[in-house]
């Protein structure tokens, strides 16, 4: 069991890093660790525990920005955007029941090192679009910040982005300022049927190309939809497009998307609570979830072309047996693998590079996440600007050494 | 020349002509320009208060070549200045004395359409609005729309993170690009991301854009396209103060509306524009509104009548909306125009650029004014109020000795103000040389010590668009340097479990 640090402000976070820089030590960098089997399997001399740097410290919604410490737990944020009626539009996903965490316990530090989003991806972007200012500590030990509590800002370099999606491994976040939007009014869900994944390639690409304006499409194979009870699809697959708004206007593109999408084929539809229920699920892979029917499986999440996605999907399935949920319009492909010794990692990877984009282990035990590569292995001159990037920020390598990368 | 830039280096001045062979063996033919007179075109952007000769242009034509000129400059310690079509507000393509100018304009090709995947992959010499020009037959546009849209470059664009006026509902260029090919000081291509979304690991594409040309010379740049929206309508609404149509804004945006445009003009805007372009905006009004709805028409409809409504609630004075595509551009013609109409009025004027948030508008306004009596210089302002983006038009005449040295003075207070309350330095122009010097308005100096390290892992010899955004130079290894100080650290009393 190794050290736990819990500062309980951000000054504190700076004197434990400090300390682990005189010590040569390493600190795992966690909120409430619901990720924390995300990533290579690697061991640390200490955690530093950021879950006591906790609270909205400025909520304006006018103004539409919230700053919160980084520990403050997400669902917080979101009861309290909730009242005024907005929302944090990237829909970050909740990934405690795909790993086993207990649901809803997600903090925003965590969601914004992890860059999460849902299925408003495609339209709203994921947590770096909305990530409008940070204080963090450097891996040095030094306390700087970057960017400010105006949405639009370009003065200096936009170091938000890149700690989106850093896993803890450049700084500790302390407080970050977050971009919030209103809630969509109503939203609705047209369904297309018995879709095979080629047709529904075209059926999404069709509707995202369309007024349709839809916020969110995706593909839910036979076997895999069977598993969302909202979907009530009695043993068929499932192709669902959100459309989200003012009544009006729900109304009127639910008619433009019947319209393209009835020559596909069979058509359904989902009111406000059965979409909203669909889509929570959708978002959050509930077909994969630890405790389900497919607990045990190696999970992979692959970001890639969208028309592509069928193509990784099927090359998965065929060689390795592999379950399937595509979003983001067939640009997200969850692929559920029985579980390997490698994760399937080079069938995965093969097929990844064949189509572009990018694939992550997001679960396997973690004999096979120090085995294989969790991330995707980056072009040798992008390697060696990543690593320069990472000692710019943290020389010793003391944040999160090793958990994206082996000597990273 | 207010702000100074580094001294010019001697010896590389001195192998100009050695240099200048070289550089004609990388690009040959006509892609190498020395002489004075055709260089002249490039001593300056659109910032043209500043002015410097480059010591040589260079014009390349492939990604092979300017990976050839980078690695040339790299190993020989030559400073490197990219620029697109330099239409930079801010000094961003500002050249060095003894520096390459690398003009990116013949990078002028649309590689590939996508509709399928709703991408364009574009070369950085297109412009911004032939983007959209090349796929609206097929119903489809490139989001970001900067005023300079006509001229500015998709490359000059990633560069500076270029916004627009439809920023606050569809983004600004981090949230539209998806993918680059970028060449480092090294002369190492690398690709950044590609169709597919987000990064496969740091997100080095989002902090190259933005990055003022510090970080690399983009060569390629795959950007989103999204469908048109179906209608466009717009309200034209007059306020008897600021405050009021602040108010407005902010209840638009309570009332859970983000529109597609939300811009506002205060007095002396209104009545420049009105006189240059008579778009019909009433005079009597201290305070103007465009806000413009864009979507399926149902929903454009019923949102605008609840904007008038919300409107009403504000004491709005006149209230117009658009029936026509016709009467809505005529909306904007007043507001496209402003700059041109203020360039009318005045000899010469000086536009700045800060993000406040909204609610500060009032108190920034008046504050103003009383700047605009203490300099005694005129001020008319326009403002991105969905975004809290503010422009403040500076009038001045650059042949009456110290106007321009005043005007300049009376930009940075308010740039200082925008910070002093809560907002930013800039919101869509760049730093560059203009806005270097106010950088630790904003941040302190382990801020900028971190960023220039970033910057060091780009460019280890700090030879790319070096006098831009930072206010002092230090050398990457002076940087790099750890101070640890064992035994000095109280953590051990922190709680733990």
């Amino acid at each position: 069991m190794s050290d736990r640090l819990t500062p309980r402000e951000a000054s504190e976070v700076e004197a434990a890093i400090q300390w682990a820089l005189a010590g040569g030590k390493t600190l795992e960098v966690a909120g409430r660790g619901t990720k924390r089997a995300i990533g290579r399997a690697a061991q640390w001399d200490a955690t530093l525990d950021l879950s006591g740097l906790s609270g909205v410290t400025l909520y304006e919604p006018e103004e539409l920005v919230l700053s919160a410490k980084a520990g403050t737990p997400l669902a917080e944020i979101e009861a309290l955007v909730a009242k005024s009626k907005q929302e944090l539009a990237f829909e970050p996903m909740d990934y405690g029941p795909l790993l086993g965490a207990p649901p809803g316990s997600a903090t925003i530090g965590g969601v914004i090192a992890a860059n999460l989003s849902g299925p408003r991806r495609i339209k709203s972007g994921a947590a770096r679009d909305h990530f409008l200012g940070v204080q963090a500590v450097s891996g040095r030990g030094e306390t700087f910040k970057s960017g400010g509590r105006v949405v639009k800002n370009v003065t200096g370099y936009d170091l938000c982005k890149l700690l989106a999606g850093s896993w803890g491994t450049l700084a500790a976040m302390t407080e970050i300022t977050i971009k919030v939007l209103p809630r969509a009014e109503t939203q609705a869900t047209v369904l297309l049927l018995d879709l095979d994944d080629g047709a529904a390639r075209k059926a999404m690409a069709a509707a995202t190309g369309s007024y349709g304006d839809v916020s969110a499409a995706a593909h839910l194979p036979a076997a895999v939809a069977t598993r969302i009870v909202a979907a009530a699809s009695a043993g068929r697959a499932v192709t669902a497009f959100r459309l989200e708004g003012v009544a009006p206007s729900v109304a009127q593109r639910k008619t433009v998307l019947e319209e393209l999408l009835g020559p596909f084929g069979t058509l359904g539809l989902l009111d406000e609570a059965p979409s909203h229920a669909f889509w929570r699920a959708v978002r959050d892979v509930m077909p994969f979830t630890a405790d389900g029917a497919s607990g045990t499986r190696d999970l992979w999440r692959i970001s890639t072309v969208p028309a592509r996605g069928p193509d990784v999907g099927r090359r998965l399935a065929e060689r390795a047996d592999a379950e399937i949920l595509y979003d983001w319009a067939g640009g997200l492909v969850w692929a559920a693998l029985p579980p390997a010794s490698d994760a399937h990692a080079p069938l995965v990877r093969a097929a990844v590079v064949e189509a572009g984009g990018h694939a992550t282990l997001i679960r396997a035990p973690a004999a096979v996440r120090a085995a294989v590569a969790v991330f995707t292995p980056e072009a040798p001159a992008v390697a060696a600007l990543t690593k320069r990037v990472r000692d710019s920020f943290d020389p010793n390598g003391v944040l999160n050494p090793g958990r994206m990368w082996a000597g990273l | 020349m207010p702000v100074a830039m580094p001294l010019p280096d001697d010896a590389v001045l001195r192998r100009r002509a050695e240099i200048v062979a070289a550089l004609k063996r990388i690009v040959p033919g006509e892609g190498v320009i020395a002489s004075e007179q055709a260089m002249r075109p490039y001593e300056s952007d659109g910032l043209t208060a500043y002015r410097q000769l480059p010591m040589v242009v260079v014009l390349p034509e492939t990604t092979a070549q300017v990976a050839g000129v980078l690695g040339y400059c790299h190993r020989e310690g030559i400073k490197v200045v990219p620029r697109g079509a330099g239409t930079s507000l801010s000094g961003g393509a500002l050249p060095l004395g003894d520096g390459v100018l690398l003009g990116m304009a013949k990078f002028n090709r649309i590689r590939e359409i996508d509709f399928d995947n709703r991408i364009a992959v574009v070369e950085p010499g297109v412009t911004n609005l032939a983007v959209s020009q090349a796929v609206e037959h097929a119903g489809f546009y490139y989001a970001p729309d900067p005023s300079s849209q006509i001229a500015c470059t998709i490359g000059g664009n990633v560069a500076e993170n270029s916004g627009g006026v439809h920023c606050l509902k569809y983004g600004v260029t981090t949230n539209n690009v998806l993918g680059c090919e970028l060449v480092l000081m090294t002369g190492e291509v690398i690709r950044l991301g590609g169709k597919h979304l987000d990064a496969a690991g740091y997100d080095l594409l989002g902090i190259v854009t933005g990055s003022e040309g510090l970080l690399g010379v983009v060569t390629e740049v795959t950007v989103r396209i999204l469908k048109r929206p179906q209608t466009a309508r717009a309200a034209l609404l007059g306020f008897p103060s600021s405050e009021d149509a602040g108010d407005c804004v902010a209840r638009i945006i309570g009332a859970g509306i983000i529109p597609g445009g939300m811009e506002m003009m205060d007095g002396p805007a209104i009545k420049a524009a009105e006189d240059f372009v008579h778009a019909g905006y009433p005079l009597d009004v201290e305070a103007l509104l465009i806000v413009e709805l864009d979507g399926p028409k149902a929903e454009v409809d019923h949102l605008l009548e609840r904007v008038q409504e919300i409107a009403r609630g504000c004491r709005v004075a006149t209230s117009r909306v658009s029936n026509s595509e016709e009467e809505r551009l005529l909306f904007w013609a007043g507001r496209k125009a402003a700059f041109p109409a203020v360039g009318r009025i005045s000899p010469d004027y000086y536009c700045m650029d800060g993000t406040i948030p909204r609610a500060k508008l009032p108190l920034v306004l008046k504050r103003m004014q009383e700047l605009s009596r203490q300099y005694g210089l005129r001020c008319a302002n326009v403002f991105h109020a969905g975004d809290g983006n503010l422009h403040p038009l500076i009038l001045y005449d650059a042949n009456q000795p110290g106007e321009l040295e005043r005007a300049e003075e009376f930009g940075a207070d308010i740039l200082r103000l925008c910070v002093e309350v809560g907002g930013v330095l800039t919101g869509e122009h760049g730093v560059g040389v203009e806005k270097r010097d106010l950088m630790p308005a904003m941040f302190n100096e382990a801020d900028l010590d971190q960023q220039q390290r970033l910057k060091c892992a780009f460019d280890d010899k700090s030879l790319l668009n070096p006098g831009k955004v930072f206010p002092t130079l230090h050398r990457c290894a002076e940087l790099g340097r750890m101070h640890v100080h064992a035994g000095r650290v109280a953590f051990p009393d922190l709680p733990r479990f």
